[in-house]
């Protein structure tokens, strides 16, 4: 379960005639109004959110905006080590800070079924006041609307963010050259094995934590050290193998990794190992791999490791000219093998 | 065919008439059924398969194992490099 | 991991591989039967490492592999219906039918369940009481005895609203038909560890004796399958047969006699066909007649489904043995694990999606 949280103490339910959501609390009358004056406002209130007009309008210095938006559904909804409201503000943060930009603004929209307790929609806008506030962004604009029970599971969370892209950032999964280093920020698998463990059904009475967190205060120390990072993304759904052919198929370039460098907790294999899962496709929501030219490599690591999300950060495999558009394995034994991209989600297995 | 996983005893309890019991796998625990192995007791090792343990796992049968590895291939002094002869990395 | 992380060792690993190519002076054909064994040589690269005399052949343990197109025909048939749950291992929730498989079928409409164990399964009747609760039990004898408990276990608690869909398979009459093929090519084999755990290793002395092969019960991990190849290989190179214990830690000669009572209990012996290759004499478990309630197919009389297996698809020649993944036309054109035209490319460790997944020579 999730552990209960000093804050929840602090920032009690909104007194509202309804335990649950109710239908009309989508419909823009009263009770709409109400939900947002009660439980939005004082959790994301800021100026801009303030004046609830139809739009945000911030300002703007010139140059290049990164733009990306997000839909997060979780089952369940809390997890060890997160809920859906970090997750939504982290995951988009994430996906804005991978092109090297400073993450300023989120949207965020909420799709409720009718029926979810109101005590649950408030934990997840506290986790998700929590999760901005420490990624430093703001949530500007929003809406919120209510479906009957059946049309959605409990809750779907949309953010968008917008972040602006520092002039001498060129970062792009095609930029992949012969030589580069491939650089992971820490252990790989925490956050699917978390939800997989959590789920019912499946007799865990798990220790495995989401590593839900935003990378953005990383990635500008990474910046600093270096701007010459080629490319960088999250590896989340389908993994670290994932994202890595990804690179591989972008840039036409090769892949090799060491298996023995790549980090993965004991309780996370272990987990792998019962379910017959492999940890290189189980999503991370709080780990990035990044690609730099070999010259800047010890650099940049050594500054991830400086940063409380990049202690466990290391060199895992290089970029070559052979095997191009692939990603190939290399054990301890110099046998080599294909880290091929998953066909569908990994389910457990017996054999 | 059968994936099996070893894991250590923590808790031996009955549920629902059946013997069961919480196995660790370094730091994840799974509840098993422990029928088959009505002698385990907490701190041995088990090898799970689908929610059942199978044995109880013999750890003096696994030192010599290694022993005999050890022994057998100590004539081999490959020690250090690869099937190919490269350094190893370890 | 203790007795994970050890067995493992790649500076032991390179001894063991060094011993096996000083050991070896002529080519041979060794056998695994097991699936989980394909799947550790695979990803370990141990295909790269052997000698070149050295070949390993990729048996049918892999019980979703081997499980018919007619068995998931039904299980479609049974979920589909409004009253029941359907629950399964992850492993055959993608396996294809012949127009359907049990994820198409939650697409569909139907209520279909992952579980871990069987005993969840039971779990789900007890918490639905108004519902069928179905569970696919699959698997070979180390499945079989937990799933014939979680049927003893409904019939103690009173739940009638529990019932399995039994396809399961044994090892043993799976590997006298392979050694009786007027095709074998097999020298040796490494008998599965975990199917042995169960039944002990007792159950392969006659097959030994009467076909003169070796045959070593092997565990899983990379020490334990190049240690088992090299007691098969010592085995061959003698013009020796017997059958050797690799996996001491875990196996013993009678196995574990506890399982084996209720495997009896809940299942008769019986003939049955195995996907790709046919049917195999005394190869199959059906449940006994006197607890017939609790079994599926009668339950929802979906015996009568018939189902004639796909041609293009030669998985029974890939499990047999007689020829190599990627020697089939279809492999990696036609059949991938994206549209699978039959179950070895389906399971994490059927041979095919194995070669696909780790080892595709064509593209590499």
């Amino acid at each position: 379960m999730h552990n209960l949280n000093p804050e929840d103490f602090s920032c009690p339910l909104p007194i509202m005639e309804y335990e649950t959501i109710q239908l009309a609390h989508g419909s823009g009358g009263r009770l709409s109004a109400e939900l947002v004056s009660r439980f939005f406002l004082p959790r994301f209130g800021n100026e801009t959110l303030n004046r609830l007009e139809d739009q945000a309008v911030v300002d703007f210095s010139q140059g290049r905006l990164a733009l990306t938006t997000d839909s997060f559904v979780v089952d369940p909804l809390f997890f060890p080590g997160g809920d859906i409201g970090d997750l939504a503000i982290n995951g988009t943060v994430n996906d804005v800070c991978m092109s090297g930009a400073t993450p300023l603004y989120l949207a965020a929209a909420f799709i409720i079924e009718e029926g979810l307790p109101m005590v649950t929609l408030h934990r997840i806008l506290l986790s998700m006041e929590k999760a901005a506030k420490s990624a430093g962004v703001q949530i500007v604009t929003g809406d919120t609307k209510v479906v009957n029970r059946g049309c959605c599971d409990k809750i779907f969370i949309t953010t968008t963010g917008v972040g602006r892209v520092p002039a001498e950032a060129n970062i792009s999964a095609a930029n992949l050259q012969a030589g580069d280093t491939i650089i992971l920020s820490g252990s790989i698998g925490d956050h699917g094995m978390a939800i997989l463990t959590s789920r019912e059904g499946l007799s865990f009475a798990s220790r495995v934590q989401s590593d839900t967190a935003a990378l953005n205060g990383l990635v500008a120390r990474m910046l600093q050290a270096s701007p010459a990072i080629h490319a960088m993304r999250d590896p989340t759904r389908g993994g670290l193998a994932t994202t890595l052919n990804e690179f591989a198929a972008a840039s036409g370039a090769g892949i090799v990794l060491q298996e023995a460098a790549i980090p993965v907790r004991p309780e996370v294999r272990g987990a792998c190992e019962v379910l017959g899962i492999d940890p290189m496709y189980v999503a991370n929501e709080g780990k990035l791999v990044a690609v730099v030219p070999g010259e800047v490599a010890g650099t940049v690591v050594a500054a991830m490791r400086s940063h409380p999300l990049g202690r466990e950060a290391a060199i895992i495999g290089e970029v070559v000219a052979e095997n191009r558009g692939m990603v190939v394995m290399r054990n301890a034994l110099g046998a080599q093998r294909i880290v091929d991209m998953p066909v569908g989600e990994q389910l457990p297995r017996i054999c | 065919m059968c994936l099996a996983i070893p894991g250590r005893v923590v808790e031996i309890f009955q549920e629902n008439g059946l013997l069961m019991g919480h196995i660790d796998y370094s730091g994840t625990v799974n509840t098993i059924c422990l029928e088959y192995v009505p002698e385990i007791a907490v701190g041995q090792y088990t090898v799970v398969h689908a929610g059942f343990a199978l044995s109880v796992l013999n750890e003096e049968e696994a030192q010599q194992s290694f022993a005999a590895w050890r022994e057998l291939t100590q004539a081999v002094a490959a020690q250090g490099t690869d099937v190919f002869g490269n350094p190893l990395e370890k | 991991m203790k007795y994970v992380d050890e067995y493992r060792d790649p500076a032991l690993a390179v001894r063991l591989l060094a011993e096996i190519r000083q050991t070896v002076t002529r080519p041979w054909v060794v056998m695994e039967i097991c699936g989980g064994h394909t799947h550790a040589i695979m990803k370990n690269g141990l295909d790269q490492l052997l000698p070149a005399q050295v070949e390993l052949v990729h048996g049918p343990g892999c019980p979703v592999c081997v499980t018919p197109v007619e068995t998931i025909d039904r299980a479609v048939a049974i979920a589909a219906r409004p009253e029941v749950i359907f629950t399964s291992f992850g492993d055959m929730l993608r396996v294809p039918g012949s127009s359907s498989s049990l994820f198409m079928a939650k697409s569909a409409g139907a209520d279909v369940r992952m579980v871990y164990s069987p005993l969840e399964a039971v779990a789900l009747a007890r918490q639905n009481p108004e519902r069928e609760v179905v569970f696919l039990a699959v698997g070979f004898e180390t499945t079989a005895p937990g799933n014939g408990m979680a049927l003893l276990q409904a019939k103690r608690e009173g739940l009638t609203n529990f019932s399995l869909l039994a396809s399961h398979v044994l090892v043993p009459p799976a590997i006298r038909a392979l050694l009786s093929s007027p095709a074998n090519r097999v020298q040796g084999y490494l008998a599965p560890g975990h199917v042995c755990t169960i039944m002990g290793w007792q159950e392969y002395v006659p097959l030994a004796e009467e076909f003169k092969v070796p045959i070593v019960v092997t565990g899983f991990e990379l020490l334990d399958i190049l240690a088992g190849l090299l007691m098969v290989l010592r085995q061959l190179e003698a013009g020796e047969h017997g059958v050797e214990n690799q996996y001491g830690r875990s196996v013993s000669r009678d196995g574990n006699p506890g399982a084996q009572r209720i495997m009896a209990e809940v299942f008769a012996v019986r003939d049955r066909p195995w996907r790709g290759i046919g049917v195999l004499p005394a190869s199959g478990l059906v449940i006994r007649e006197h607890l017939a309630a609790y079994d599926a197919e009668r339950k929802f009389a979906v015996e009568t489904i018939r189902v004639r297996e796909p041609e293009a698809c030669q998985s029974g020649s890939v499990l047999q043995g007689l020829i190599k993944p990627d020697g089939c036309p279809a492999f990696g054109r036609e059949c991938t694990p994206e549209h699978p035209l039959g179950a070895t490319m389906v399971s994490g460790e059927g041979a095919c999606a194995a070669y696909y997944k780790y080892h595709r020579t064509s593209h590499a």
